[in-house]
């Protein structure tokens, strides 16, 4: 649970996303793409998910990538080499279903980023041709890019200011190329992460071409093994458990509105605390 | 003439209800000497038979009659392993005091007269803590041939590692969560089970050499053949609940309808009492309804009451129920307890939908009056819905509780 390494990856803007390898060989020998760990910074502390970026079976470690968005991973951000997390667990959630699908889009955005960089490695090694589309706000907030580069066939990048690649959203660069490959229309899937409102423009532009989609939900959750039902989202209709059903779900089905609204429950006192720990 | 049952001392309902501390304080050497007196030492005990694990309860209650204390703790320890626990939270009334020859023929639960059985084993449970009382861990080391995987730490873990250290086996738990007990510490709350009597009683299972380890999923992060092949000649499944069921009726993942595991989990496993100490939130509403009427719904909803007193909100926490008291599987103290510190009731109400406002927050629970019809499968009197009776029910927070073994909602 020791932290043996630790990389600022980009600080600006009042946003800051890090990178830690954490010694945890029980995990790093089974967590598979897609899946995540729950971690405590203390005992105090909430329970957080993260997603799992990568692994280093040798070295029995686990690399997790985050943005300092509130109390816990602002907690984790000051942690430095040698420190110990307070608990972890994992492997959680089912891996993706990796398998040669053919062509292969995968959309990022912001943190998210970090999370389709190993689906992507995944894809790429089952032979899977990927176009790898990344959002930012700013050049500078853009993470990963060479080392998703590596693993794509493709790769563009938008950002809202324009500071790097394209101008405008990661939809706007996919909606493009789905209609300039109308004709061809051979891409199989979609794969997506990155804030609500991106996994929810991605899913629609995505249905009009009637190209399935996977997303990988942020939802709210306590114990992150299927226990308390706080990360419950409704897909198709249905009650679905995050944690144990998910965290990927088909983007299609997803209430979009409903898990944005379940993940602002705790806004209120999110700003408290953080308030309260700045002074 | 017959003696009254001597009443346990318990702290004021408005005191406590500001408070996570233990409501039960327990007997007192004399009070205990006392309420043992009243057993009668039946020639034929029917007691023992209703103890799941079977405690020579006549025997235990005759050892503290001779204030021989320290052997009471012996003979309970005999068949239990954790005396401090089942004191304080086994369902007494439905099982060896229920059966006790004081109580009524044909009654649902045990008599006010049947012997405080409960109370008893716990002030025992509680001498032999403070007082280290040894016992009898057969330590032979050759006896450590099989070692044998517990999975979950919860009370089935527990009791199976008990019951296995104490025939010389070696027994490792693998715990998924950051902390031992499952639902002993995520689900019962501390006034019901203080912690530090949890911690006793589970660090006891460790001095006789059973090795807990946290942070372990087993499936995920070991598979059962793994374990196997790590030589572990046995593996014992102690799983829980698993999933929690909800309604489903509409609105149902509206924000602020918090599953009983979810609302406990925070409060109880994570301290969001302590917030912003501790840094798990839980929201609390002005009105909070409460959907069940077993132990966990009790436990709900005088974790509620608690909350609403510690964040300065009028207390106003109601149990929706649709049978009747009688048909309430709750423990019959419990029951008293969460009426003593201002509980609400709302009987043969069966909640038909969840209203929200337009950032998703629960506001009022559509709900159907119920009237008892026909004897179910369960033996309870079945609700059966007066039509065109639905009304409204404030409600800015919900905690369901659906008791998870069963199918049927009650």
């Amino acid at each position: 649970m020791k932290l043996v390494n630790k990389k600022i990856l980009t600080e600006r803007q009042g946003a800051k996303v890090t990178q830690i390898e954490v010694f945890a060989p029980d995990i790093a020998a089974k967590v598979k793409p897609g899946q995540f760990v729950a971690l405590m910074v203390a005992e105090e502390g909430e329970r957080i998910p993260l997603t799992v970026v990568n692994k280093d079976e040798t070295k029995g470690t686990i690399t997790l990538i985050f943005q300092e968005a509130g109390l816990t991973t602002g907690l984790l951000g000051r942690m430095n080499h040698g420190d110990s997390l307070y608990a972890i667990a994992g492997p959680l959630g089912h891996a993706t279903e990796i398998k040669n699908y053919g062509k292969v889009i995968l959309v990022g955005g912001g943190v998210g980023i970090a999370e389709i960089y190993p689906v992507a490695k995944a894809f790429k090694e089952a032979g899977n041709h990927i176009t790898t589309i990344l959002g930012a706000r700013t050049k500078e907030l853009l993470i990963l890019e060479k080392e998703l580069k590596e693993v794509s066939d493709e790769l563009l990048v938008a950002t809202d200011d324009g500071s790097y690649g394209k101008k405008g959203f990661v939809t706007d660069i996919l909606k493009g190329l789905l209609d300039e490959r109308r004709t061809t229309n051979d891409e199989r899937l979609v794969y997506a992460v990155g804030p609500i409102p991106m996994m929810k423009a991605v899913s629609a532009v995505t249905k009009g071409f009637n190209i399935r989609t996977i997303v990988s939900l942020n939802a709210l959750m306590v114990d992150a093994t299927g226990m308390c039902g706080c990360c419950r989202v409704s897909v198709g209709g249905q009650t679905k458990f995050s944690c144990v059903d998910g965290p990927e779900f088909e983007g299609h089905e997803v209430d979009w509105e409903e898990l944005d609204k379940r993940n602002r429950i705790y806004a209120d006192k999110e700003k408290h605390i953080c308030r309260l720990i700045k002074k | 003439m017959k003696k009254e049952p001597v009443r346990i001392k318990e702290k004021a309902a408005q005191e406590r209800v500001g408070n996570f501390d233990e409501v039960v304080c327990g007997y007192s050497e004399a009070e205990a000497l006392e309420e043992a007196a009243r057993c009668l030492q039946c020639k034929d005990p029917t007691c023992i038979s209703g103890c799941p694990v079977g405690i020579d309860i006549k025997k235990f209650i005759f050892q503290i009659t001779q204030k021989d204390f320290r052997g009471a703790y012996l003979t309970i320890r005999e068949k239990n392993n954790f005396p401090s626990l089942c004191g304080r939270v086994c369902p007494a009334e439905y099982q060896c005091r229920k059966s006790c020859i004081l109580t009524k023929k044909g009654s649902a639960f045990a008599s006010k007269q049947a012997i405080n059985i409960h109370f008893l084993e716990r002030f025992i449970g509680d001498f032999g803590m403070k007082n280290n009382v040894a016992v009898s861990v057969k330590e032979a080391p050759q006896m450590f041939r099989y070692k044998v995987a517990v999975v979950g730490s919860g009370p089935a873990g527990l009791c199976c590692a008990g019951e296995l250290s104490r025939c010389g086996i070696k027994v490792d738990i693998f715990e998924g969560l950051h902390k031992t007990g499952g639902v002993l510490r995520y689900g019962i709350p501390p006034f019901r089970m203080p912690r530090d009597i949890l911690d006793f009683e589970i660090d006891y299972l460790k001095k006789s050499g059973v090795e807990f380890f946290l942070n372990t999923i087993i499936g995920k992060v070991k598979s059962l053949d793994e374990l196997f092949s790590q030589g572990y000649s046995a593996i014992f499944l102690g799983l829980g609940a698993g999933i929690p069921s909800f309604l489903g009726i509409k609105g149902e993942n509206l924000c602020n309808i918090y599953s009983a595991n979810e609302f406990l989990t925070r409060v109880n496993l994570m301290s969001a009492y302590k917030f912003p100490q501790a840094h798990t939130p839980v929201n609390i509403g002005k009105s909070v309804c409460v959907i069940g009427g077993g132990n966990t719904a009790m436990d709900s909803a005088r974790v509620a009451l608690r909350l609403q007193k510690l964040n300065g909100i009028p207390l106003n926490t109601t149990i929706v129920y649709r049978r009747t008291e009688v048909e309430m599987p709750a423990r019959r103290l419990e029951l008293e307890h969460a009426r003593e510190e201002g509980l609400k009731f709302k009987m043969l109400v069966k909640p038909e939908e969840f209203i929200g406002d337009k950032d998703g927050f629960v506001k009022k629970i559509k709900c159907l009056q119920c009237e008892l019809g026909e004897p179910d499968s369960s033996g309870r009197r079945r609700p059966v819905e007066i039509a065109g009776s639905d009304f409204e029910v404030d409600c800015d927070e919900d905690n369901r509780h659906r008791p998870e073994s069963k199918p049927d909602f009650d």
